[in-house]
């Protein structure tokens, strides 16, 4: 079915390029680019479960092709995206983008695979829900699969930006396989997980959001009516998972106050199902200290308090915990950046710490170490209690063509 | 005594007239060289910054600028890196304003996320060259107070003092060319405790529609450290008509894509 839909979006560029050809004759812009990473990931704990691996290396390519034409204001973006890794299933391919776009004075359109972000927060993105995420790529949700989709904006100078998508098409979230870690005792394959929608995957979704700026105030509002992102996994008596994709409204607020060196913070969502609905929100704050040294040193520093009605069935055990950390940039040639933080529960002592650096080197070399910690996870957290034996490090060094 | 208070009073008189002067002629030229340039409407012009530590060792970006003329308040930009490659995408979208702080906000093609910052951070280095934040900005007269220092034929020099505190100067001494449309020629900054920081100088200029001066080389010696930056610049596009649209966030990931 996935090919299928590609084939046609591919036809669909095609008559799109061919129209262009024929119409504008101005510059044509190509762009080619391609990433390599080689990437090892150690877990220096044993395995809580039977299979799980300790080493992971892995290889990863990006590549990615741009066309644009009309001064810009029409494009066709390409990105792709592979793994080979030891877990079965964190070797995957995506099409991560691969959209036609035009824009024209105050409209955009875009059509085809692409990714959106939403939000404002660091410590966990609520309102973010467009794209499903890639949970077997990165720990921190932030790689997303490619999202077929029609997005049309519209731009007015004293009423913001309006934003509405059509979502013909659910992505379902993959999950570790039996060699990966940070999984369940239970390998989940995505395939078991159903749909409350008959239409399943082809359930027809939208989307809306509204984003302006008064001053030093960034807002958004925005509602989103479909298949949702997450699984809600219920579970029996007998200790069996029972897991799908349900049909969720869910309304989200993003709100930004920027004043000297603070960025005030706030996430919320209220989302309802026929199966569950609940209240979440991150709200904190970022202050940094800038060109301390009078050499570019920046160290910002992060507090977000994070609240989960759903309490212990919330997937990413955030219910009420405190995020707090510190953003270090050095602001140098080989633009150096370290990120160390924590991640709390206020009811419990179990902690995650994290630490992520990033460097360059000479110009088209870049190197990034991670470090997660879990740290006196409690045997009661219903979902961080599989993870507890799962730190690790990663290092994964990259070469950009 | 009368006599001589008379002339204290006088000589006191005339520094304070000769003071007002200075300052109102610095302010003049300011002005004038405002004015000379207004009318351009946009641009967009590529250049190449080229990072020299005091080894001699280089590093190199390329950047798109994109700036839209604004009259009631300060210029719009949109500047998109092409490289490195790692962070190529990666732009950003400045309102200037003549009063206030700058409206700023960041693009991160990586995870598509536009990002708020603040403009805080004036001192800190661009990137990690010898340019500051400030060094970028569009130049609004009311971000300075003046005073007129010297003429040296066709050459005037003018002190500014930044009137934002978060500057990372104490003053800066300017030279326009008043016989080629009040252009600069050179800007000698001073940091926070006064001694010379860095110096700017500008060549290699080329007058775009009989009335705009662009200087298509920029060098910035630092003269602390010994670091150095060029920014060369391709030929300025000023027919590319932008509007406000075209500096909007939508603009910005569409740049930056």
């Amino acid at each position: 079915m996935k090919i299928k839909y590609i084939y046609y979006l591919l036809l669909l560029s095609g008559v799109f390029t061919t129209y262009a050809q024929n119409e504008d004759v101005k510059k044509v812009n190509h762009d080619f680019e391609l990433e390599l990473e080689s990437e090892y990931r150690y877990f220096y704990d044993d395995a809580l479960f039977e299979d799980q691996k300790d080493h992971f290396p892995s290889f990863a390519i990006r590549p990615e092709y741009a066309i644009d034409w009309n001064k810009g204001y029409e494009s066709i973006n390409f990105k792709g995206f592979f793994r080979l890794d030891v877990d079965d299933e964190r070797t995957h391919w995506d099409i991560r983008e691969l959209y036609y776009q035009k824009a024209k004075n105050n409209w955009e359109f875009s059509l085809g695979l692409k990714k959106v972000y939403w939000g404002v927060t660091e410590s966990n993105h609520l309102v973010d829900i467009i794209n499903q995420t890639d949970a077997v790529e990165t720990f921190d949700g932030e790689e997303k699969l490619g999202q077929p989709m029609a997005q049309f904006t519209w731009i007015t100078q004293n009423l913001g930006t309006f934003d509405f998508f059509y979502l013909p098409y659910h992505r379902k979230r993959t999950f570790a396989g039996e060699k990966g870690r940070l999984r369940f005792p239970v390998v989940i394959d995505k395939e078991d997980l159903q749909y409350e929608s008959s239409a399943e995957e082809w359930r027809q979704d939208i989307a809306f959001r509204w984003k302006h700026y008064f001053d030093i105030v960034d807002i958004g509002v925005s509602h989103f009516y479909g298949t949702g992102r997450e699984p809600l996994f219920d579970f029996d008596a007998t200790g069996n998972i029972n897991a799908f994709y349900p049909v969720i409204n869910q309304t989200g607020l993003e709100l930004q106050i920027t004043h000297d060196a603070f960025l005030w913070k706030l996430e919320s969502i209220y989302r309802n199902a026929d199966a569950q609905d609940f209240f979440a929100l991150v709200a904190g704050l970022e202050y940094t200290f800038s060109n301390i040294d009078g050499n570019g040193l920046d160290i910002g520093l992060l507090g977000e308090y994070l609240y989960d009605e759903r309490d212990e069935l919330a997937l990413n055990a955030l219910q009420n915990d405190l995020f707090f950390g510190s953003r270090i940039a050095f602001n140098d040639t080989q633009d150096t950046s370290i990120l160390i933080g924590g991640i709390t529960d206020l009811e419990s002592d179990s902690t995650i710490f994290s630490l992520e650096a990033s460097r360059r080197f000479g110009s088209s070399w870049t190197a990034e170490v991670e470090a997660r910690i879990f740290n006196n996870i409690d045997q009661n957290e219903l979902i961080l209690s599989n993870f507890r034996e799962d730190s690790f490090f990663r290092i994964s060094i990259s070469k950009y063509f | 005594m009368k006599k001589l208070i008379f002339t204290v009073i006088a000589l006191v008189a005339i520094t304070n007239l000769n003071a007002q002067n200075a300052a109102e002629r610095g302010l003049q030229v300011a002005k004038a060289a405002d004015k000379a340039d207004q009318g351009f409407n946009s641009s967009i012009v590529n250049l190449k910054m080229t990072l020299k530590n005091k080894n001699g060792q280089t590093s190199e970006r390329l950047l798109i600028t994109r700036t839209l003329e604004q009259t009631e308040d300060g210029d719009k930009s949109l500047i998109v890196f092409n490289s490195p490659k790692d962070v190529k995408g990666t732009s950003t979208l400045t309102f200037t304003h003549k009063v206030g702080s700058d409206d700023q906000w960041l693009f991160l093609p990586s995870i598509k996320r536009v990002k708020r910052i603040s403009s805080n951070n004036k001192s800190g280095p661009f990137v990690g060259s010898e340019f500051a934040y400030e060094d970028l900005s569009s130049q609004e007269v009311e971000k300075y107070t003046y005073t007129f220092l010297e003429e040296k034929g066709n050459l005037l020099i003018v002190e500014q003092d930044p009137v934002d505190p978060k500057s990372g100067y104490t003053r800066r001494l300017v030279t326009y060319n008043k016989e080629k449309g009040y252009r600069l020629e050179k800007v000698e900054f001073y940091d926070r405790k006064n001694s010379l920081l860095k110096t700017l100088n500008y060549s290699d200029y080329k007058l775009y529609k009989g009335k705009f001066w662009r200087a298509l080389t920029l060098h910035m010696v630092n003269h602390q450290s010994n670091k150095e930056t060029v920014l060369k610049f391709g030929e300025y596009n000023f027919e590319a008509k932008l509007a406000e649209e075209d500096f909007t966030q939508v603009a910005l990931q569409r740049a930056g894509q």
